[in-house]
């Protein structure tokens, strides 16, 4: 059984000899053409004056183009129409897009894109989140607002009682391969398009608006990104829409590729957030209610904004259960370049705040921070049973939002969704509910955090760190466990749904193609895993291909950690499809039943005969049976009003949790990582080894979101970090020197592909360990309340521990 | 410019090159050759790492800020060469795969040649080898996994192909085989000898020196800019010598950073610390000590060292030669004590006891510019401090010497209440300036803590985070 088994990377031989291709290493006929942006040097106004003589006329430039130019207004947003390709007059951020050049070569296309003479006359920057909320500058009318209970009586009638700020810093994808794509003009007007995407049909939807034509005429092909994380969601439209745009112009293939500093300038990252919270607690740090104001700073564009924003308030509660709730969230617009998706997409933040709640309700008490979480944690799942059903969602009603542009792309998760407005989800007897009505009925973290907590061996190290603070005047240590909750499903409901198209050639070999992407998290070898499972044969007999609009059409995303659950049931439905067709025709040759023919290890067991897989597919060919199938999946059960904040928004939970120790330096505010533990939950993991690399590597994300990883904007609006050698992703010796995974075994109580879970997102909220046991280090310095921001670097540090020492 | 180099075990030869071409896209646009990846185009990221090998061994190095004529006489060994001749994987590529070291793969290749020259060079210290090769995808765990595992595999025979190959002339052969020639070319030199470099460059005295280019390197990939006339230092070998002499020790110019932390480790470990942390492997490779010096940056790591330990710069225009201590060689913001035409020969430290500390601030321990970079060489006798250099880069528009802070605590006894009454001193030595890495005000008080940090360490505390074990 192929399923379960820890395969390597289905490219892995090509990765370490240097042969798996980007987009930027196809071969490209010698006459194409390379584009650069030329890009604004302020952060709001007017350009008055465009001048491209110059640009013109450098060496090896074949065109230029500004907004007017263009033979139509051409957007590159997934939500709003708010992203014009070129900026036309109005700045909205320093780095927009404002002329396009086409040369011979990348190089001349970039020292091009540096001559034109721009006159602008600027306006006053909106910066800051003060500055937005100053000049009400945001997104939709005001505030959203989901409320449980009532939690401002609930606070103030409570024993005890917290107020605080969190400010958390956004955080720049910095995936290797920097964003890329290239345009193949086609006859009669049809475009082929090239790109580094996780959204393949965006990318289609929107260059076949920006060409003019309709989605038919345009086809995206995408075999592998060298990373994502959120940031190839949206952030390659314009690099398509130009490479076609010029394709189309010009008819000479266009290639296109962001230079690093280019890349940080343009894109869009991770929201960064200020969280103010009250919360009320009793004498345990069992929390009565609490009340948070999210401030979001979403950029010049709406871009993913809304649906990061409302994850944000999805994850308030983290594993927590919170009587009584109130989440405000503030999406402000401002002169930055636009936030957008980023892995965990906006749940990191919001579970932050939480996470600061339960550390500065601790400290208040004097408790361990471990014994006020686990107080607060879910009912524990009852008896592991068959999931209770919520009554199935209705049709939609009516659409809210803004209007509908004509050429809204529905699968983008900008777009604005129907609202359901079906019966409210009902909890079973004794089960708890999420803020937004969700009953929890899979909850495990109580047995997990006691398996770490044991395996880690928490409690004497707590003594530990409490005996070396005590003996160490410079040198301090802190250690936190933190649990993560994480809800697995797009919140736009109708993104939950994917295809497939699967072959098997009268050889036996099996072409296996699905809506999904790779971008490095092993989706590709996870789902061949699914498939040679479902005809019994060896992985090695499936060929993965590469993503294709021409193949499986209307794909959402590979995002939300959704790629396994929904492309491994609907590569599941179409090999059962087939399997079955085949099944049948066998068992009619050999005088058997449909039901007794069995595939299994690389043959097929039919009437006591044993074919191998290659004699099964020949005769079903020569029997004129059809071996190719499309696969469809939706995900069940999901019901949202996102605008009341109520419904079930996820199929289920993902769960994990991470003990971290530290050592920081009272003197500099240094500080690293010593050891992490880590227990997940995968459910019954496709693959063990792979889903071992997305904890790892989301656990150092995450903490490198937390302390190296610092956005610096200057009073100008200009990103002072715009490269590696301004932007600190960790490095090697930044992981902990001890770090242990382990998954945690069980299964998924809901039926999802062989019972495992989403495992994408989830593990970068375990980094969340890391700045809690800053905190918890910071701490030992004094009597005061760190109230540590983040990231964490030196400086903040330092400065938290003289707060502490301060008693401020 | 007319080069000749391996490639792969090939030779290859190219006439009228341009000499700012980077060897990244000459082998990804010109040979074709895209298993080498562009990360960041700034010698940040380790995407492009290839393996250059000399008589003096292999090493790896950034291809994107590597001009094609400082691989003249070598042998480059990109992604493509790692494994056999037929196909068989190198025992890093394989402990790759079996440790699941590549997820989204781009950074895969560099990290293959990092570990393949360590493997080949039987260095252990997998953190500091790879310190330059950055991933995004797998936390790093299962690629030192990959690493430790490879480790135990012997070196494949068809990597010291190179080294035979250079043995026997094999990168100096000139075949006359042009491969393009460029439409404008930089003129560009090639000096053989520091006395050639002396009358040439003043010939041509705003002709840019190329030594390791990692500066350099970012005028061309990054500003754009083009160089009317480049000289390449890499063919001036008497600039490479390293030499005790009755003055101390004396560093030629054009010694690569990875030669001064050997020199340095048994001398001043301090430094060689620092040097490690300064920057990657990758780095340290092409860096020169002299090029962190003259080009006077405000923020470069050894000047507060050599100005704590009292070094002297040796700098020589044509014949006349001239000496300074390092810290009168920088001037102001931009501007140093040096003439048209003159170049920066040597280093010279004097022999002393260790006593040298040098502390580096930065977010990132590897590979990081600092915030504030301090050096102290501290004496105390009886208790007392009885001579003090301390020298900073990043609180200033140069590296500056903290006069104040030493007058204040020379003669007195080394204690707290010393420093406490220093606390003055500072602000009349520096006055920095906020930034990305670094308000001001932290960068004052870190330096103040550094001296106490000297103290405290001196007492007998644990002063450093990555001293201490889990």
């Amino acid at each position: 059984m192929s399923v379960s088994k820890p395969l390597p990377h289905d490219a892995a031989r090509l990765h370490v000899t240097g042969a798996a291709r980007y987009v930027d290493d196809l071969p490209v006929p010698a006459d194409c053409l390379h584009l650069a942006f030329g890009l604004s040097e302020i952060a709001a106004g007017r350009i008055t004056t465009l001048d491209l003589d110059p640009v013109r006329a450098a060496p090896g430039v074949v065109g230029v183009w500004q907004a007017s130019d263009l033979p139509r207004a051409v957007d590159c947003s997934p939500s709003a129409h708010d992203e014009p390709l070129l900026s036309g007059h109005r700045i909205d951020y320093l780095g927009q897009q404002v002329f396009l050049v086409a040369a011979t070569s990348h190089l001349a296309a970039r020292r091009a894109a540096r001559l034109a003479n721009m006159e602008v006359q600027p306006r006053d920057a909106i910066l800051s989140i003060d500055e937005a909320l100053e000049a009400d500058s945001r997104f939709e009318d005001g505030p959203r607002i989901w409320e449980k209970g009532d939690a401002g009586a609930a606070i103030d009638s409570a024993p005890h009682r917290v107020d605080g700020v969190i400010e958390m810093g956004g955080q720049e994808h910095f995936y290797l391969e920097g964003q890329a794509a290239l345009a193949l003009p086609q006859e009669g007007g049809d475009m082929v398009v090239m790109s580094s995407t996780q959204h393949p049909t965006e990318i289609q939807h929107k260059v076949a608006d920006a060409l003019g034509v309709p989605m038919h005429a345009v086809r995206v092909e995408t075999r592998r990104m060298g990373g994502g994380f959120g940031g190839k969601e949206s952030q390659g439209n314009a690099l398509a829409i130009a490479c076609a745009l010029v394709a189309d112009a010009t008819g000479r293939p266009a290639a296109m590729r962001y230079d690093r500093d280019d890349d940080f300038m343009i894109t869009g990252k991770r929201h960064d957030f200020r969280i103010a919270y009250s919360a009320g607690f009793d004498a345990d740090g069992r929390l009565t209610g609490v009340e948070f104001v999210q401030y979001a700073r979403c950029g010049w564009a709406q871009d993913l904004s809304l649906p990061v924003a409302d994850r944000a308030m999805l994850h308030a509660d983290n594993a927590y259960h919170l009587p009584a709730v109130r989440i405000e969230s503030h999406r402000l617009k401002t002169n930055t370049q636009s936030a957008t998706a980023f892995r965990g997409f906006g749940g990191p933040q919001g579970m932050l705040g939480i996470e600061r709640v339960m550390d500065h309700v601790a400290h208040v008490l004097g408790r361990d921070p471990l014994a006020v979480r686990r107080a607060n944690y879910y009912a524990a799942a009852s008896d592991g049973g068959p999931a209770l059903r919520s009554p199935e969602a209705r049709a939609p009603e009516e659409m809210t939002g803004q209007t509908k542009p004509e050429t809204l792309d529905l699968t983008s998760r900008g777009a604005q969704g129907a609202v359901q407005t079906g019966a409210p989800v009902q909890a079973p007897e004794g089960v708890q509910t999420t803020p937004y009505g969700q009953p929890v009925e899979d909850f495990i973290l109580h047995e997990m955090t006691d398996d770490l907590a044991r395996s880690c061996d928490y409690d004497a190290r707590r003594a530990a760190v409490s005996e070396w603070n005590a003996t160490h005047p410079v040198l301090k240590r802190g250690l936190a466990l933190t649990p993560v909750k994480f809800g697995i499903s797009f919140t736009l409901t109708h993104l939950n749904q994917a295809g497939a198209l699967v072959h098997v050639y009268q050889d036996g070999s099996v072409h296996m193609n699905h809506g999904g992407t790779e971008m490095g998290q092993g989706l590709f070898q996870k789902v061949a895993q699914v498939a040679a499972d479902r005809f019994g044969v060896s992985v090695d007999r499936i060929r993965i291909t590469a993503t294709d609009t021409g193949k499986v059409p209307n794909t959402s995303a590979t995002a939300a950690s959704s790629g396994s659950d929904l492309n491994g049931m609907a590569v599941k439905a179409a090999c059962d499809t087939i399997r079955d067709r085949m099944a049948a025709h066998l068992a009619g040759l050999h005088q058997s039943t449909s039901e007794q023919v069995r595939f299994k290890a690389d043959a097929v067991h039919v009437g006591g005969e044993v074919l191998s897989f290659a004699e099964a597919a020949k005769l079903c060919y020569e029997g004129r049976v059809s071996l190719s199938s499309t696969g469809f999946y939706k995900t069940p059960h999901l019901q949202w009003d996102r605008i009341k904040g109520q419904g079930r928004p996820f199929f289920y939970f993902a769960y994990g949790v991470a003990a971290t120790e530290v050592v920081i330096d009272t003197l500099t505010g240094e500080n690293r990582m010593l050891r992490t533990d880590i227990l997940h939950d995968c459910g019954a993991s496709l693959n063990p080894a792979l889903d071992i690399g997305q904890i790892e590597g989301g656990f150092v994300q995450g903490a490198g979101w937390l302390t190296t990883e610092e956005l610096v904007w200057d009073d100008q609006g200009r990103l002072r970090t715009h490269a590696p050698s301004t932007y600190k992703i960790p490095a090697c010796s930044d992981a902990p020197d001890i770090f242990n995974v382990t998954l945690w075994n069980g299964e998924n109580r809901e039926e999802t592909i062989y019972r495992s879970k989403a495992v994408g997102e989830p593990p970068f909220m375990l980094g969340i360990s890391a700045l809690m046991a800053l905190s918890d280090a910071v701490a030992a310095c004094g009597e005061s309340y760190p109230a540590l921001d983040a990231p964490a670097t030196p400086e903040r540090v330092l400065a938290a521990i003289r707060t502490v020492r301060n008693g401020v | 410019m007319d080069i000749t180099f391996l490639l792969n075990g090939e030779s290859v030869a190219l006439r009228d090159v341009d000499p700012t071409t980077t060897l990244l896209d000459w082998l990804r646009e010109t040979r074709g050759l895209r298993g080498t990846k562009e990360g960041c185009n700034e010698g940040d990221c380790g995407a492009c790492t290839v393996m250059i090998s000399d008589a003096a061994g292999a090493k790896a190095l950034n291809a994107c800020i590597l001009f094609l004529p400082q691989l003249d006489g070598k042998a480059v060994r990109t992604v493509e060469g790692i494994a056999g001749p037929d196909g068989q994987l190198h025992p890093v590529q394989q402990a790759m795969i079996t440790h699941h070291g590549a997820q989204c793969g781009f950074c895969t290749p560099g990290f293959i040649v990092s570990m393949a020259v360590a493997h080949l060079e039987g260095d252990h210290g997998f953190n500091d080898a790879l310190a330059g090769n950055l991933c995004r995808c797998t936390g790093y765990a299962p690629i030192l996994r990959a690493a430790e595992a490879a480790a135990k595999e012997p070196v494949p025979d068809w990597m010291s192909h190179d080294s035979t190959a250079l043995g026997n002339g094999a990168a100096t052969e000139r075949p006359a085989i042009p491969e393009r020639r460029a439409e404008h070319p930089p003129s560009a030199y090639a000096p053989q000898s520091a006395d050639e470099l002396a009358t040439l460059y003043a010939r041509h005295p705003d002709a840019t020196l190329v030594a390791g280019a990692t500066d350099v390197g970012l005028w061309v990939t990054k500003q754009l800019r083009q160089l009317d006339e480049v000289i390449f230092l890499n063919r001036c070998a008497d600039l490479q010598q390293i030499a005790q002499t009755d003055a101390g020790l004396r560093i030629g110019a054009g010694v690569t950073m990875d030669r001064v932390l050997a020199a340095m480790s048994a001398r001043h470990p301090s430094y060689a610390e620092m040097i490690r942390r300064y920057g990657s492997a990758q780095v340290r490779a092409a860096a020169t000590i002299g090029g962190n010096i003259a080009n006077g940056s405000p923020i470069g790591d050894n000047p507060p060292a050599l100005i704590a330990l009292g070094a002297i710069l040796h700098l020589r225009y044509r014949d006349t030669r001239r000496e300074m201590p390092v810290e009168a060689f920088f001037l102001d913001y931009g501007k140093q004590d040096r003439h048209p035409g003159e170049f920066v020969e040597a280093v010279s430290l004097p022999d002393q006891p260790d006593r040298l500390r040098v502390m580096k601030l930065s977010k990132r321990f590897d590979q990081d510019i600092s915030a504030v970079c301090g050096a102290f060489n501290i004496t105390v006798e009886d208790g007392s401090v009885t001579a003090a250099r301390i020298a900073f880069g990043g609180l200033a528009g140069i590296p500056k010497r903290a006069d104040a802070v030493e007058a204040a605590i020379t003669g007195r006894p080394w204690s707290e209440d010393t420093l406490a009454a220093a606390w003055d001193a500072w602000e009349a030595d520096f006055q920095p300036l906020s930034d990305m890495r670094a308000s001001a005000n932290y960068r004052l008080s870190a330096a103040r803590n550094m001296l106490s940090r000297c103290l405290l360490a001196d007492m007998g505390a644990d002063v450093d985070v990555l001293e201490v074990m889990p």
